[in-house]
């Protein structure tokens, strides 16, 4: 555990320091403020802020996490020369990066949220809905981006892989469950379209957001349904072990990865 | 002490070693030569665990290694390329490797000193020259005083004096009974440090054994040119 807690440490010191680091909370603390800039309602830009958290978020998480760990190779050989397991090695690396990525999310939103939010409970409750979707979209991508580059020694490769992952998740995904929709409107969708929100964790994300914030009807009759389900304890439960799930099978894959690799 | 029985390394279809038999012994200094690509750094990191040999095995203090690496507390390892978190210090690399371990390093300050490296440690390693990163990786190597120092390349990036101080330290560790491992091109560094040299040619052993047997076996004077003799005969 010493081992974990001293690799993760060292890449939060490390990464904090870093010009990208400082840059992910700039370009965050950027667009809260921007956004308040075009609309003084804080819960209108709670929501567009949730809006662009779902696409920004996953793509630095990849990045950050792919790139530093790219950069990082020869000195991560040099950690695994240490009387250290790898297993301690490869968390501590994952914990360190998310707790890094995380913080400068965070920061990026809470101060400018501070100074020109208001302090009503619907706009902090949407505002606290957000911060909850950053970390666990965080944690998420920040896991497949570590796994695609461990399985990749190229980083251009790697760096493929990950934007690839990116487009799926956050862009085609959802086209290809709209032609898919449109194409069988004629049946009941549904519970597909349900079961289709729970495997992609940027869509589940979106769909909790909407659940929290009350706007289940600007989805129409699917979200009605969406509601029925989310809103029930079942619901929350298989959103949350649907979200871990797509935390811990990247983290369970790559270690198993990490413990089998050639360095 | 460090041995490997017959251990062979397959990357896809490619034979990085081939049934490769070495043992290093305590207090004596063993050179690994070969052309490029001939397998001494799949060697080197077959011996620390990095890299999982595809037949053979790595026997320590003729065990198995235990999975978790505790054995490698006793190896001190110096990489070709001395690469360390660029926005870090010096200091808090060291630092960081002393707190994995949770046990101060006895010899750190020593060798600090004997690099002369104390006003480069508040920099940070992105700013240090490569040759004063090879001085940080050599520090890093040796602060633990392992019984075993693997050292891929270690004088490459050293100006002479540094490289003259790093072999005067080498030579005294291993009077005090460190086995040691180093590869190098430089042949001229082996002539005057190695005990044991073991060639490699293909990723196979051509040659395994004392720099005097080495001699007296191609018949010449000197360690540059038996190396040559051998690797022909061996090529041929």
């Amino acid at each position: 555990m010493n081992a974990v807690r001293q690799t993760a440490w060292f890449v939060i010191k490390d990464s904090l320091r870093s010009r990208w680091s400082v840059a992910n909370t700039l370009l965050f603390a950027a667009l809260t403020v921007g956004l308040f800039y075009l609309q003084a309602d804080g819960a209108k830009v709670v929501v567009s802020l949730s809006s662009l958290s779902l696409s920004f978020v996953p793509l630095i998480s990849l990045i950050y996490t792919a790139m530093y760990y790219y950069n990082s190779r020869d000195f991560v050989e040099l950690i695994l020369t240490q009387p250290i397991g790898r297993r301690s090695v490869f968390l501590g690396l994952l914990t360190g990066l998310l707790v890094s990525l995380v913080a400068g999310f965070l920061t990026g939103i809470a101060i400018p949220y501070a100074v020109f939010g208001s302090s009503d409970w619907t706009s902090v409750s949407a505002l606290m809905a957000v911060m909850v979707i950053v970390f666990a979209l965080s944690s998420i991508f920040a896991a497949l981006a570590l796994v695609a580059a461990v399985r990749c020694d190229d980083r251009g490769k790697g760096l493929a892989v990950i934007l690839g992952v990116w487009l799926v998740a956050a862009v085609l995904y959802d086209s290809l469950v709209l032609a898919g929709a449109t194409a069988l409107a004629e049946y009941p969708l549904e519970t597909p379209l349900l079961l289709a929100s729970l495997a992609n964790p940027v869509d589940l994300a979106r769909v909790l957001f909407l659940m929290h914030s009350d706007m289940a009807a600007l989805m129409g009759y699917t979200g009605a349904v969406f509601m029925r389900f989310f809103d029930q304890p079942i619901g929350l439960v298989v959103a949350t072990v649907s979200l871990l799930a797509w935390f811990a099978a990247p983290v369970w894959y790559g270690l198993r990865c990490f413990n089998a690799k050639d360095f | 002490m460090i041995e490997t029985r017959g251990v062979t390394k397959y990357f896809g279809s490619f034979a990085a070693l081939r049934d490769v038999s070495i043992a290093l012994h305590p207090g004596r200094l063993t050179g690994v030569l070969g052309p490029n690509g001939s397998g001494k750094s799949t060697l080197i990191k077959c011996l620390l665990g990095l890299v999982r040999p595809s037949d053979g095995l790595v026997l320590y203090n003729g065990k198995l290694p235990d999975t978790a690496g505790a054995y490698r507390a006793q190896i001190g390892y110096m990489p070709q390329r001395a690469t360390f978190p660029g926005d870090l210090t010096g200091r808090e690399v060291l630092a960081m490797l002393s707190n994995l371990r949770s046990e101060k390093p006895p010899r750190m300050e020593f060798l600090i000193d004997l690099f002369d490296l104390h006003s480069h440690l508040a920099r940070r390693t992105r700013t240090l020259s490569g040759g004063t990163r090879q001085k940080l990786s050599a520090v890093v190597a040796g602060m633990y005083e392992p019984s075993l120092l693997i050292l891929d390349e270690p004088t490459a990036g050293l100006d002479p004096e540094a490289g003259g101080v790093f072999k005067e330290y080498v030579s005294g560790r291993k009077a005090q009974g460190c086995a040691v491992l180093m590869t190098t091109h430089i042949i001229h560094d082996l002539e005057e440090m190695a005990d044991d040299v073991v060639l490699l040619l293909e990723g196979s052993v051509c040659y395994a054994g004392s720099v005097r047997d080495l001699k007296l076996a191609t018949d010449s004077p000197l360690l540059e040119t038996a190396v040559g003799r051998m690797m022909k005969q061996g090529a041929a």
